[in-house]
């Protein structure tokens, strides 16, 4: 018997219900105090085709998914047919009864086929055969001899948690009727346990968007603006939900160029303002992040990226946008770029994002895809610590013009919104008090902010040193965020940026527990870097292997570029799936023979 | 930061000389900005003029108040979100016909459907100035000009009647040959509670050889002096925006008072403008977030 370790996926077409069980299912697990970490992949249509949803369990916290899945639960024949070879021996393959499946072909497999009355349960039992999703969950839960109070409760939070609620009523009752069943025609053949921790705390089931829109909240974000891409939506979606209780402007723009610019208004107000995007619209927006950088704007974007080009893959992940990111936007100017790898990480960095931002007075793009902003993980209540968030506030050099003494004595001897100072950073007053009339401008610009119509060299001499010293800065005081996990010294050094966090991560551990000494390296911070201090860090590596979900291994590009270093082999995945632990091994012991 | 009493033409001077060409009809435009900051009692802080780019789109740096000179085509999301975060500023957007017709003419679509209180003044000249002369959506048909030398094969946009459409609730057109009758209509725009066009027409004296000053002059009336015009009315509006001619009105073609603005719909600007209010929210209200993922 194999207790608290093992995958069990869903799958069936759109419109089945296969992301709610499963989510519904993956917060029941969390709830008895195991670790889960949960992945989905869907289509880009609304009904038919085909999704999954796949559920890793452990008593350890959980980083990524593997491929090797122990249960299967079946909402239609081709779930049965695409999955049934990512099943381990022994493995379960639970469905409806009345599906044509070929039992002796699993069993050929050293599967065990799992067929149940769940459509029969749902509509005798239950009087609505909307409820067989219930009962397929309440089945998988009976297999697993897992204690079906923990699905109870998630039934009531879905459908109501007073006692007597009709609907909710109805579905406990299909539950324990297919739990029952399932438990005395399969548990006993069945290896895979789950089993409540006793006393462990509650914990948090979140993804990647959720802790974004956690992080713009903790930091007082008051704008955002921005026009529905997956997978960027969901976060835009929950902002808006949340507008109301915490006093924020959430728009749906005409596009995205306008959500950008709403920011950027917003911003030139003395708001914290944000909008996110995946590649298509980023793309949009880049002639206003040149303006933003220009006018010495703060606004943070999210570019929660997917596979190009073009459309690409609108519904998978990838890694794509990187090089992209940091060079969007005509002419130079300073930006900064975070690729956060974790939620945790997503929720700290998406608020030190509106610091750098308004610190240095220019853009800042948040890097994510599709696999971190959607894939769930279980995660202590206390890893997101508000009040740190709430500490580390820092608005830079603002003054607001309702502040009347500040501003008074800030603006005794005159105000020039670009004084050139010996950081690069001038005073920010936004517009509405007396002492500080100003007007900006894309067009290169006096210290004033009036347009400099003579086009002089000096002045744009100035202005330029001006703009660019502010990476200095910016890189020495406030960027350099990167991390090892495993042996220090180890032979293979996995680099890797952005959502390879938690597959490289997990691919260490499975490496070095096969006798191999492998670390990660990982970057959340990509620009601006002190880059000799990254090349150092770079010097301690022996083999050093780049890990990216891109087909040109951009990141590793990026530090040839800046530190003339050359990773040694790269392991790049660009079919629109994440990376996974096994494939990242797969794929390592290739890489090598090649070095 | 009370309002002075008075307001002259010489605390609205900008240091910086406008590079227009002499006789440009956006003279007459930053002349009448001016006179309406001034009827209004307007002080230069509390106003911000957002413009594109183009000629006209220089003017916020010839007026003494606050200004963002933006990009071709953008002024009008951008005055949007600083609105949404200021709402007690006075937020003007000026550009050009290319700018909010052409370039970024879905941003105006939809500003119109929104309603916040901005004031937007479209310097229409029918011709692309800063450019040098290149024909634009409001150029009549058969212009000629260096992207079309056989003359424009396009009908022109209608900005009256598109306006009129899109549910904007204030539409006026002026002529800068006027710039007094143009200040009147800005300062009611201003005033007005919610979106305000003023599509003006403004002579291009170098490269509009077609529609000059005399052009105008010969055909301009005013709405106002047409017995029994009713601005209110939407259908008698519609029926003069597509007079177009001998005799072309200018004047208040619509207003609307009814429809609230944007800014009054959205519950976080019920207190105190954006900027002003605290930031981060309480940290136990954060705290209660969690309880939503458990
Ligand atoms: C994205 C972009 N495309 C093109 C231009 C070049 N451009 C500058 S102003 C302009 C047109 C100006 O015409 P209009 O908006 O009518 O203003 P006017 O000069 O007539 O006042 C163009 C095409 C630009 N600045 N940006
Ligand atoms: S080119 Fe035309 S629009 Fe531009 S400044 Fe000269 S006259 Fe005015
Ligand atoms: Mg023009």
């Amino acid at each position: 018997m194999v207790k608290n370790n093992c995958t069990i996926k869903l799958g069936g077409e759109a419109g089945q219900g296969v992301e709610s069980s499963g989510m519904g299912f993956a917060k029941a697990i969390a709830r008895a105090g195991l670790y889960i970490f949960g992945v989905q992949d869907y289509m880009s249509r609304i009904r038919g085709g085909h999704n999954w949803y796949q559920i890793r369990v452990h008593t350890r916290p959980l980083y990524a998914h593997e491929t090797s899945v122990h249960l299967l639960l079946a909402f239609d024949e081709r779930t049965v047919h695409d999955h049934s070879a990512e099943l381990v021996k022994g493995g379960g393959v639970l469905y409806d009864d009345g599906l044509k499946v070929d039992q002796s072909s699993l069993s050929a497999m050293d599967l065990i086929p799992m067929p149940m009355p769940l459509l029969k349960i749902a509509e005798e039992v239950g009087g609505n055969k909307l409820m067989m999703n219930t009962a397929a969950v309440a089945a998988a839960a009976g297999i697993c001899e897992f204690d079906l109070s923990y699905v109870e409760q998630v039934i009531r939070d879905n459908f109501g948690r007073r006692k007597g609620s009709e609907i909710a009523d109805r579905n406990i009752r299909v539950a324990n009727h297919a739990y029952e069943e399932a438990r005395k025609r399969y548990a006993h053949l069945f290896e895979w346990k789950l089993e409540p921790i006793p006393g462990a705390p509650r914990r948090m089931v979140i993804n990647g968007n959720q802790a974004l829109g956690l992080g713009t909240l903790a930091a007082g974000c008051k704008m955002v603006s921005g026009y529905p891409m997956t997978p960027a939506s969901t976060l835009l979606e929950f902002l808006a939900g949340q507008a109301r209780k915490f006093g924020l402007v959430v728009r749906q723009t005409e596009d995205e160029i306008s959500g950008i610019l709403h920011c950027i208004g917003a911003a030139h107000a003395g708001v914290r303002a944000m909008s996110c995007t995946s590649g298509g619209g980023f793309s949009l927006m880049v002639e206003s992040l040149s303006l933003a950088g220009s006018t010495e704007t703060p606004v943070v974007i999210v570019l929660a990226q997917r596979p190009g080009p073009a459309t690409g893959l609108p519904t998978r992940t990838g890694q794509e946008d990187l090089l992209f990111a940091l060079h969007a936007g005509h002419g130079e100017f300073p930006r900064a770029v975070l690729a956060p790898g974790t939620i945790e990480q997503c929720f700290y960095h998406m608020a030190r994002a509106f610091n750098i931002a308004e610190k240095y007075q220019m853009p800042v793009i948040v890097m994510t895809d599709n696999f971190l902003a959607n894939s769930i993980r279980s995660v202590e209540k206390e890893a997101f610590d508000f009040a740190a968030i709430a500490r580390s506030i820092d608005r830079g050099a603002l003054i607001l013009p309702h502040e009347e003494d500040k501003v008074t004595q800030a603006t005794a001897e005159g105000y020039r919104r670009y004084e050139l100072t010996e950081n690069g950073i001038s005073l920010r007053i936004p517009p509405g008090h007396p002492n500080a009339v100003y007007s900006v401008a894309g067009e290169e610009h006096t210290p004033e902010g009036f347009i400099d119509w003579e086009e002089t060299a000096h002045n744009r001499n100035l202005m330029m040193n001006k703009r660019m010293k502010k990476l200095t800065l910016c890189a020495e005081e406030d960027m350099g965020v990167y991390e090892f996990y495993g042996p220090e010294d180890a032979e293979t050094t996995l680099l890797c940026w952005g959502s390879s966090y938690g597959p490289v991560r997990e691919a260490v551990d499975v490496l070095n527990s096969n006798g191999m000494r492998v670390n990660m390296l990982h970057f959340v911070d990509i620009h601006p870097l002190h880059w000799d201090a990254v090349g150092e860090v770079l010097d301690r590596c022996h083999t050093v292997v780049a890990v990216e979900g891109n087909f040109s291994a951009q990141f590793s590009r990026w530090l040839t570029m800046n530190t003339g270093r050359r990773p040694d082999a790269k392991i790049t995945r660009f079919d629109g799936r994440p990376l996974n632990p096994d494939f990242i091994a797969a794929e390592l012991h290739k890489a090598l023979i090649r070095v | 930061m009370a309002a002075p009493v008075t307001l002259t033409m010489k605390d609205l001077q900008s240091p910086v000389e406008p590079t227009w060409c002499p006789g440009c009809g956006d003279f007459g435009i930053l002349n009448a900005v001016k006179r309406a900051m001034i009827q209004l009692k307007l002080p230069p802080h509390q106003v911000i003029y957002f413009s594109g780019i183009g000629c006209g789109s220089k003017l916020p740096d010839y007026v003494r108040a606050n200004g963002f000179n933006s990009l071709h085509g953008r002024p009008v999301p951008l005055a949007q979100g600083f609105r949404l975060a200021h709402h007690d500023m006075k937020v003007v957007v000026v550009d050009g016909d290319g700018d909010s017709y052409g370039i970024g003419g879905n941003h105006w679509l939809h500003i119109m459907r929104r309603n916040p209180d901005i004031t937007h003044i479209v310097q229409d000249n029918m011709v692309y100035g800063l450019t040098k002369g290149q024909y634009a959506p409001t150029s009549m048909k058969g212009y000629v000009s260096t992207t079309s030398p056989e003359g424009t094969i396009e009908y022109p946009v209608n900005p009256i009647a598109i306006a009129l459409a899109a549910g904007a609730t204030f539409v006026a057109r002026g002529f800068s040959g006027d710039p007094k009758h143009l200040a009147d209509l800005i300062a009611k725009g201003m005033e007005h509670k919610g979106y305000a066009l003023i599509d003006v027409f403004q002579p291009c004296v170098i490269f509009n050889r077609v529609n000059t000053y005399d052009w105008f002059r010969e055909r301009v009336y005013k709405l106002e002096d047409e017995p029994g015009y009713d601005p209110h009315d939407l259908n008698k509006a519609w029926e003069k925006a597509h007079e177009w001619g001998e005799r072309i009105p200018i004047g208040l073609f619509y207003v609307n008072e009814e429809t609230p603005t944007l800014e009054e719909q959205i519950p976080a600007l019920a207190q105190k403008p954006l900027y002003q209010q605290d930031i981060p929210p309480p940290v136990e209200m954060l705290e209660g977030l969690k309880e939503i993922f458990v």
